[in-house]
């Protein structure tokens, strides 16, 4: 695994949600109402007991607390950072139906996990020795959550990636005021801190192994590959320089130092969490002018409201029902995007032609679905590029499981978590009935 | 217009609110500040020989982020000379004719009480209050509740008191026996003009649990220490109540334990008190909490056309019977606002875990709990855990059945509801 290297562009952020002091999560946790069968639980993928880790802290048994979050979802730290908490447990907080604050419930897992890393703790031990190994495709959280759950039950895995970055989009792609990438390589060396865990960098399904041997050399293999390379536009223009996906440009900055001090204006393409992601990042980067541009209304954007509102506070703009056309450039770089107003029915606006100026644009309409990778495993179904799976996380071959954006088409970390947890539970039951 | 004066066994104040013997009232300075705040008197802290304080003295009780529910301390009587009291207590009375003092007093002998009662008097003082009550360091020395808990001891002190006494005479009574009636009225026997109660009730307030010693802690060692604080007025409640009720004491009442504000004031004088005294709170928040217990005595006095606090002193002891006498036939069933229910379910949790499993899942699904009120006992606990002010409330049921008490039932005079919940 490649260390993550100490100059970044992403270090210059800080913390959007700041830590906890132990005297704030203590006030915090104290007003936890400790709800019967509560809201915020049912909310979260991973079925943290959320109240139980709550009222450990506030009676100081914060181990205790770290080991409810953890024994529930072992990425419970960086999940503390990343979770879009206002539409999950927070969002379900009673106290919402009352008018008053909610908990804020991703800020004290967050302290109780700080300190468990903090100070070392650890809380689970590899099984005894099963004799059976698993395969899991892809090192981001769902493989990370299922190859941990596997070597609580005592199976050999190894985790396979082409890339030397371990941690997926966790480590590349989250933005870095919620969690840095080196914060990502920390806790992916955490869970494989249980031993047991083997990973193997630099292998590519097709190119350096198939399918099949995977299947031979395991007894089970979980598919966890994420999703593909941003989707790019075939427009006129579109191979300008300063032009590039959103995800592939979050990448580079979180992982190395870019320079953009010449970049005074950009445009982002694109209404979902990745845009308004990169809308933000490229704010703190220090673009004096952002502007989002997105073919629908700034209501139906599909991006968590919540992050839109602190975008705009940062200063992001937004040009709604507008839809690029062409990029425009000089000398082989982009200058501008050419836009068509659209209407109410997403169609275009006769007339309606105008150009955006832009010395960098960037794509976040998508990311190509893997599907297709897999497909090359018998009886696995692909449905609109994901992986069909059942309750467990089953592909339709036997003995091969699949989870995170690869099978649930791009969804949040804790998801990832969620599945890959389930089908190690489902590969385990499967593995001792053999 | 309301009228706050107090009479309290003959000591006048300008309202019912006074500092009781401890900290707060302990120099003339504070007195003085406590006054301008507003407070209608002060008990000075306790007068006798002077003694050496330890230094760590205090202990709260948190419960969750609530600090000092409770609270304990082992702190003696003054530590200053008489002579700086007493400078001071003329000083303040000069100052503020109107306030009344009361001068807190414990010693031992006959010739003491006759001395320390005189100076105070010379002092100026309005009242005197003998304490027999502190229970902590004080008794080991044959004072204070070592003279409250033995009714023939407080009666002979009490007598000599009043035997020097110009001024009224309260007795300050020990919550630390089994029944407070006999001992207040000992005090009556005395010759006392009132009591005031409760003194600290004997206590611990908690354990280090890393050094495995009590506190506070002194060094290595603690010791039990004086109770008081909000979590003591339940108790103060009950003994004060016991003894207005009681047909063989009539004395007035000085109200003491646990109060916070003026709700929990009117709770004592409804009990029975003339006035109320206040420690705990004014070392935790200082003087100023009296101006809201002003204007909130005020309006609630207003509210229910009370023109004096006499109107309505001792106005709750005509609903303090004995058990045997509660009404079995009166019930109630828990009615949930679904409007304002917030989803916590702890209503549900608690008559579960807690009570008569009668409060179940919405079996279509919303989060608000239903009451099966065939099974519900009425009994309070959901409303008590219920988060939401108002959003359960207890609902009287007409069963149809007349009033019948245990001891009427037992007489055979009274035909009960079935039970519920009892299978």
């Amino acid at each position: 695994m490649t260390k993550i290297p100490e100059q970044r562009s992403e270090t210059v952020f800080d913390d959007f949600k700041k830590a906890y002091t132990h005297d704030q999560a203590l006030v915090e946790a104290n007003r936890c109402l400790f709800c019967n069968d509560a809201p915020c639980i049912r909310a979260c993928p991973t079925g943290i007991d959320i109240p139980q880790f709550i009222r450990k802290i506030a009676t100081d048994n914060v181990k205790g607390s770290a080991r409810t979050i953890f024994d529930a979802n072992i990425l419970g730290m960086s999940c503390a950072r990343v979770c879009p908490v206002e539409t999950l447990c927070v969002g379900d907080c009673v106290y919402n139906e009352m008018g008053v604050p909610p908990i804020q419930i991703g800020k004290l897992q967050r302290y109780s996990t700080d300190v468990a890393y903090e100070k070392g703790w650890r809380f689970f031990e590899a099984g005894p020795d099963s004799g059976k190994s698993v395969g899991l495709v892809g090192a981001g959280p769902a493989s990370l959550a299922a190859a941990h759950e596997l070597r609580r039950a005592g199976h050999a895995c190894t985790i396979y990636d082409k890339r030397d970055v371990v941690g997926g989009l966790n480590t590349t792609g989250v933005a870095p005021y919620k969690m840095r990438a080196d914060r990502s390589a920390a806790e992916v060396q955490w869970i494989l801190d249980i031993g047991g865990i083997e990973v193997k960098t630099g292998v590519a399904i097709g190119e350096t192994t198939t399918w099949d041997e995977l299947r031979r050399k395991h007894d089970a293999l979980f598919v966890g590959v994420g999703l593909g390379a941003d989707t790019l536009m075939s427009l006129p223009g579109a191979d300008l320089g300063g032009i590039e996906g959103a995800v592939a440009f979050i990448e580079r900055f979180k992982l190395q130092q870019i320079p953009l001090e010449g970049v005074k204006q950009a445009v982002v393409v694109g209404g979902g969490n990745t845009a308004i992601d990169a809308v933000r990042e490229l704010i703190g980067l220090g673009v004096p002018k952002v502007t989002m541009v997105y073919r629908g209304t700034e209501a139906k954007m599909s991006g968590y409201t919540h992050e839109w509102h602190a975008a705009k506070q940062e200063g992001a703009l937004g040009a709604w029902q507008s839809q690029p056309i062409a990029f425009e450039g000089a000398g082989g770089k982009v200058t501008g995007v050419r836009c068509v107003r659209m209407d109410d029915h997403k169609e275009p606006i006769a007339g309606s032609e105008h150009v955006i100026a832009a010395d960098l644009v960037l794509l976040a309409i998508g990311q190509a679905k893997l599907g297709d990778l897999v497909a090359g495993l018998s009886g696995v179904q692909i449905e609109r590029g994901r992986v069909v799976v059942d309750e467990h996380q089953a592909t339709g071959c036997e003995g091969v499981w699949a989870g995170g954006d690869c099978a649930n088409g791009g969804k949040e970390v804790v998801n990832a978590a969620a599945e890959g947890k389930r089908a190690a539970l489902a590969i385990d039951s499967w593995l001792r009935g053999k | 217009m309301v009228d706050l004066t107090s009479n309290c066994a003959g000591i006048i104040s300008p309202n019912p609110f006074w500092l009781a013997s401890a900290p707060p009232a302990n120099s003339g300075g504070q007195v003085q500040r406590a006054f301008d705040a507003g407070w209608g008197g002060a008990v000075w802290k306790t007068l006798g020989t002077p003694i050496q304080n330890v230094s760590s003295r205090f202990g709260g009780l948190n419960v969750g982020d609530r600090r000092a529910v409770g609270f304990n301390n082992i702190e003696l009587i003054t530590d200053r000379p008489l002579e700086t009291n007493f400078a001071e207590i003329y000083d303040t009375k000069k100052k503020y004719p109107k306030h009344a003092i009361i001068v807190s007093l414990m010693v031992e002998t006959k010739e003491e009480w006759k001395d320390i009662i005189k100076r105070s008097i010379d002092a100026g003082a309005d009242g005197l209050e003998l304490n027999f009550g502190c229970p902590h360091g004080m008794c080991e020395r044959g004072m204070g509740s070592a003279v409250g808990q033995e009714p023939s001891v407080n009666s002979e002190i009490t007598s000599w008191a009043k035997e020097y006494s110009t001024v009224p005479v309260l007795v300050k009574l020990t919550p630390n026996v089994s029944d407070i009636v006999p001992h207040g009225i000992a005090a009556q026997r005395g010759g006392a003009d009132g009591v005031s109660l409760i003194n600290t009730i004997k206590s611990i307030i908690g354990v280090d649990i890393d050094r495995f010693v009590p506190v506070p802690r002194v060094g290595g060692q603690s010791t039990n220490g004086g109770y008081c604080g909000a979590a003591v007025r339940p108790i103060a409640l009950h003994m004060v109540g016991q003894l207005a009720r009681s047909p063989h004491f009539d004395l007035p009442i000085s109200g003491i334990g646990g109060v916070t504000n003026w709700r929990d004031a009117v709770e004592f004088i409804l009990l029975g008190s003339t006035s109320v005294q206040v420690c705990t709170e004014v070392m935790l928040k200082g003087y100023r909490i009296v101006e809201d217990m002003i204007e909130g005595l005020s309006e609630y006095m207003t509210t229910h056309g009370f023109e004096t606090i006499d109107d309505f002193v001792g106005k709750a002891v005509q609903g303090y019977s004995e058990w045997g006498d509660l009404d079995l036939n009166y019930e109630t069933v828990a009615k949930i606002d679904a409007d304002a229910c917030i989803g916590c379910q702890l209503c549900m949790v608690a008559c579960h875990d807690g009570a008569h499993q009668c409060i179940h899942p919405d079996p279509n699904g919303t989060r608000v709990p239903i009451v099966d009120e065939d099974e519900c006992v009425g009994c309070n606990l959901c409303k008590i855990v219920c988060p939401v002010p108002d959003c359960i409330t207890m609902a009287e049921v007409d069963n149809g059945f007349s009033p019948g008490t245990w001891n009427q039932h037992v007489a055979g005079q009274a035909k009960l509801r079935p039970k519920k919940g009892a299978h």
